[in-house]
């Protein structure tokens, strides 16, 4: 089985696009929060800059031709009021100081909007925002501007600034945080399906190649189709190939047959000893491609009938005992034994009684392949724990030393029986009906001599 | 101002160094040496050397390494100093708020902030540079013996109506401040014209009663104690208080209508040295609330918010901009000009 190379999560892009967006956010959030409330603040500061100058305007007055001005005090006190800022004002009559700060400087006002000027400079070692407007005093006759400037520090705007940078950048920080998790939780619903999908496929059995019917999101939908699809076909070539492998079989059985009819009429004719032991090896050869075909067939009749299990109960007894009486001449050709020890009880179980036929002649022919001649190969039924054991042991050459494990694998061989001909299906056949009635095939190695012992371990019911 | 009756044998090495060196007035410098050497920390102060002296002494007591030279100088002359001559001292305590803000206000004031300061409620300080340690509310002075067939007065309506009606007994017999020599008498007198109508027709009387004008609160009192006069009115409270141990023909009346209160403040010019031991002086004058021993001693009454509940008449005057507008020169010349035609008739 080979492991898969992933490239990159999806899981992992998800979170940190969805994450990069809301640090995206989050800081147009922070900027926007500060921008609009220093924006605001700023406003603020103007309007009460120009309240307190047009309050100075309108105090102005004059008085036996020379202009005069009672500085309001709610013209100063106003500015106190929001912030401890320093505050300066000048009032000048054409271009001549009145009142204030003779240094506060005025910018140029346009010809007589009436409209306030503000301003930002740099006076008295602050930053301040000034706002400045004109008015017409009349002097007797005739009208002179009153240049107004009220300037004030920006201390004010500098802590609505930290303070609300302060709580843009908390709520900002949350808000991400919220994102980042919001996205985590997001990433890892939409990839749900993903996994439930993945789960029921590694769940299946290794020979489950029945269309997947979990709830598929539309956008898995390709997936599932394409994988259905490619599950269809392989079973499709899977049983084509089984179908080709059981006809090639049929079709090469009989003319074996008729093969070995017709060499068995030979070899009674001949006489000269070395066409007779010419004619004896073709005779084991066309035995040995029989067998062969006949297990093939055997394993696709498996492999097709463990998928629709036709179960009805019977008593392993008797089955082991059919086992030996069909065996008998078989052995006896080989001058071989073949001892079967039964308990008192029928051994009732639920099965496919052809296939754990089948499973049972393979492994008790099999021994009967390995055992030298004038061997015994021993049959026993025990009912161990919850199991029913079938054990078959033989005195031949045992498992060499290979895995056993490996032993159960089609066409696998043991490392020590090049030369006897085989298919190396035998064992694969047991172990697949094994499985199909939930139990196992057991190899040992035959304890205290030579040999080995195959046990088919069946549940009881 | 003056105190002198409160001087003490402390004052062994008091000099009295009128601006020799300066272009502004002092009125008297005495050097206070430290118990180990260290620092210097020089004070100017319109509180008089008397009454700063236990505060000075307790000071140095946990602060033994500060030496302290303590000049004292009028409002004006430490305006002066400060502002136009820009003077060396790492402290300025004045009780003229209104020039103290115009000193901060113009950036004359370096930023200071402690534990102590942020306790102080927010009336009682201006941007971390002008700190209020006291609180000293103008009141109605008034002699026993003037008044022994009068009801008392305990607002500036009834004041008004009192002197009306008995103009013979009180004629040349009321003290006020002059405000054009007095820093805290026009603060007195400007925020008064702010709170209520009633003033100017008070000065009127006054001033067709032929009031007295004087320099300082102290005078007023005395004169008040030796029946010279029958009423002064706006002297500091907390120098009559002092009085009235030693004269009980003194009356003491706060206002029911409005009680101006001025906070005599501290503050670190600009031109300060000794930045450090400036701080812990301000942090100690701020302690004053927990000395009782010191208030005692000074007369001083430290800031406390909680006469808010018990005198709801009681008007700390507002530290701030506000204060700015009597320093205008256009507005004090009408200020002046309006005062003086009610005074002197």
């Amino acid at each position: 089985m080979s492991t898969v190379a992933a490239s990159g999560s999806i899981r992992r892009r998800l979170t940190l696009q969805l994450a990069a967006i809301a640090v995206l956010l989050s800081v147009a959030f922070f900027l926007i929060v500060r921008g609009v409330a220093e924006q605001a603040a700023g406003q603020t500061q103007d309007q009460i800059l120009a309240a307190s100058a047009t309050s100075i305007a309108d105090a102005l007055r004059s008085e036996k031709g020379q202009v005069q001005l009672e500085l309001p005090y709610s013209a100063l006190s106003m500015l106190g009021s929001v912030s401890e800022d320093r505050v300066f004002y000048r009032v000048a009559i054409a271009g001549r100081t009145l009142t204030g700060y003779d240094d506060l400087p005025l910018p140029a006002l346009p010809e007589a909007t009436g409209e306030p000027v503000f301003a930002t400079f740099d006076y008295r070692g602050e930053p301040v925002r000034s706002v400045t407007l004109s008015r017409n005093v009349s002097i007797g006759e005739r009208p002179v501007e009153a240049v107004i400037s009220v300037a004030q520090t920006r201390l004010f705007l500098g802590a609505i600034r930290a303070r609300t940078s302060t709580i843009a950048a908390a709520v900002g920080l949350a808000f991400f945080a919220v994102a980042v998790s919001l996205s985590l939780w997001a990433a890892h619903s939409a990839l749900r399906p993903l996994e439930r999908l993945a789960l029921s496929v590694t769940r299946r059995g290794p020979k489950d190649l029945r269309p997947l019917r979990a709830e598929t999101p539309a956008e898995l939908v390709p997936l599932v189709a394409a994988l259905n699809n490619f599950m269809e076909r392989l079973r499709a070539s899977l049983a084509r190939s089984e179908d080709f492998i059981a006809e090639a079989a049929h079709r090469v059985r009989t003319p074996l047959a008729t093969l070995r009819t017709q060499a068995e009429i030979a070899y009674r004719r001949v006489e000269r000893p070395e066409n007779r032991a010419a004619l004896k090896e073709m005779i084991l050869a066309i035995d040995e491609s029989s067998r062969s075909a006949g297990q093939l067939l055997d394993h696709a009749m498996v492999t097709f009938r463990t998928d629709h299990l036709e179960t009805e109960q019977l008593d392993l007894g008797e089955l082991a005992c059919d086992t030996r009486n069909r065996l008998e001449p078989t052995a006896e050709l080989k001058d071989i034994g073949l001892e079967l020890e039964l308990p008192d009880a029928p051994a009732l179980f639920e099965g496919d009684p052809i296939l754990l036929e089948n499973a049972l002649r393979n492994i008790v022919d099999n021994a009967i392949k390995y055992s030298p001649p004038d061997s015994l190969v021993r049959i026993a039924l025990h009912i161990c724990g919850g199991d029913y054991v079938i054990g078959v042991c033989d005195e031949g050459r045992g498992f060499g030393t290979g895995d056993l494990r490996r032993m159960t694998r089609r066409f696998s061989r043991g490392t020590n029986v090049e030369d006897i001909v085989g298919s190396g299906l035998g064992l694969t056949i047991a172990d697949e009906v094994a499985r199909a009635h939930g139990g196992r095939l057991e190899l040992a190695r035959n304890k205290g001599g030579k040999g080995a012992c195959v046990s088919l371990v069946l549940p009881r019911p | 101002m003056r105190l002198a009756c409160l001087a003490t044998a402390l004052m062994a090495i008091a000099a009295t160094l009128a601006g020799a060196a300066h272009a502004f007035e002092t009125e008297e410098e005495r050097r206070f040496p430290a118990a180990r050497p260290g620092s210097e920390l020089r004070v100017i102060s319109t509180a008089d050397t008397a009454v700063f002296t236990p505060i000075i002494l307790a000071f140095q007591a946990e602060n033994p390494e500060v030496a302290v030279t303590y000049v004292t100088a009028s409002s004006r002359e430490l305006m002066k100093a400060l502002y136009e001559e820009g003077a060396q001292f790492d402290l300025a305590i004045s009780s003229a708020m209104d020039l103290q803000t115009k000193l901060a206000n113009d950036g004359l004031v370096r930023n200071y902030s402690s534990e102590a300061t942020a306790r102080l409620p927010a009336w009682a300080r201006w941007r971390n540079q002008v700190f209020a340690f006291t609180q000293e509310p103008a009141v109605l002075v008034l002699s026993k013996s003037a008044f022994a067939d009068l009801p008392v007065p305990t607002t500036r309506e009834e004041l008004i109506r009192l002197l009306r009606d008995n103009p013979e007994r009180f004629y040349g017999r009321i003290g006020t401040y002059d405000v054009r020599r007095s820093g805290l008498g026009y603060l007195f007198a400007t925020q008064d014209s702010r709170n209520t109508e009633s003033y100017w027709r008070l000065t009127e009387i006054m001033g067709r009663l032929g009031a007295r004008l004087y320099c300082c609160s102290s005078d007023m009192i005395s004169d008040v104690s030796s029946g010279r006069l029958a009423l002064a009115y706006n002297v500091l409270g907390s120098y009559a208080e002092a009085q009235l141990h030693e004269n009980e023909n003194i009356l003491i009346v706060e206002p029911g209508d409005y009680l101006n209160v001025m906070l005599r403040t501290a503050l670190i010019p600009n031109t300060a040295r000794n930045i450090e031991a400036a701080g812990k002086m301000i942090d100690f004058l701020l302690s004053l609330g927990t000395r009782p021993e010191l208030t005692r001693k000074t007369g001083l009454p430290p800031v406390d918010p909680s006469v808010f509940d018990r005198n709801n008449a009681f008007r700390p005057i507002r530290l701030g901009p506000g204060l700015l507008v009597f320093l205008d020169r256009m507005r004090r010349e009408t200020f002046l000009r309006s005062w003086v035609s009610s005074i002197e008739q």
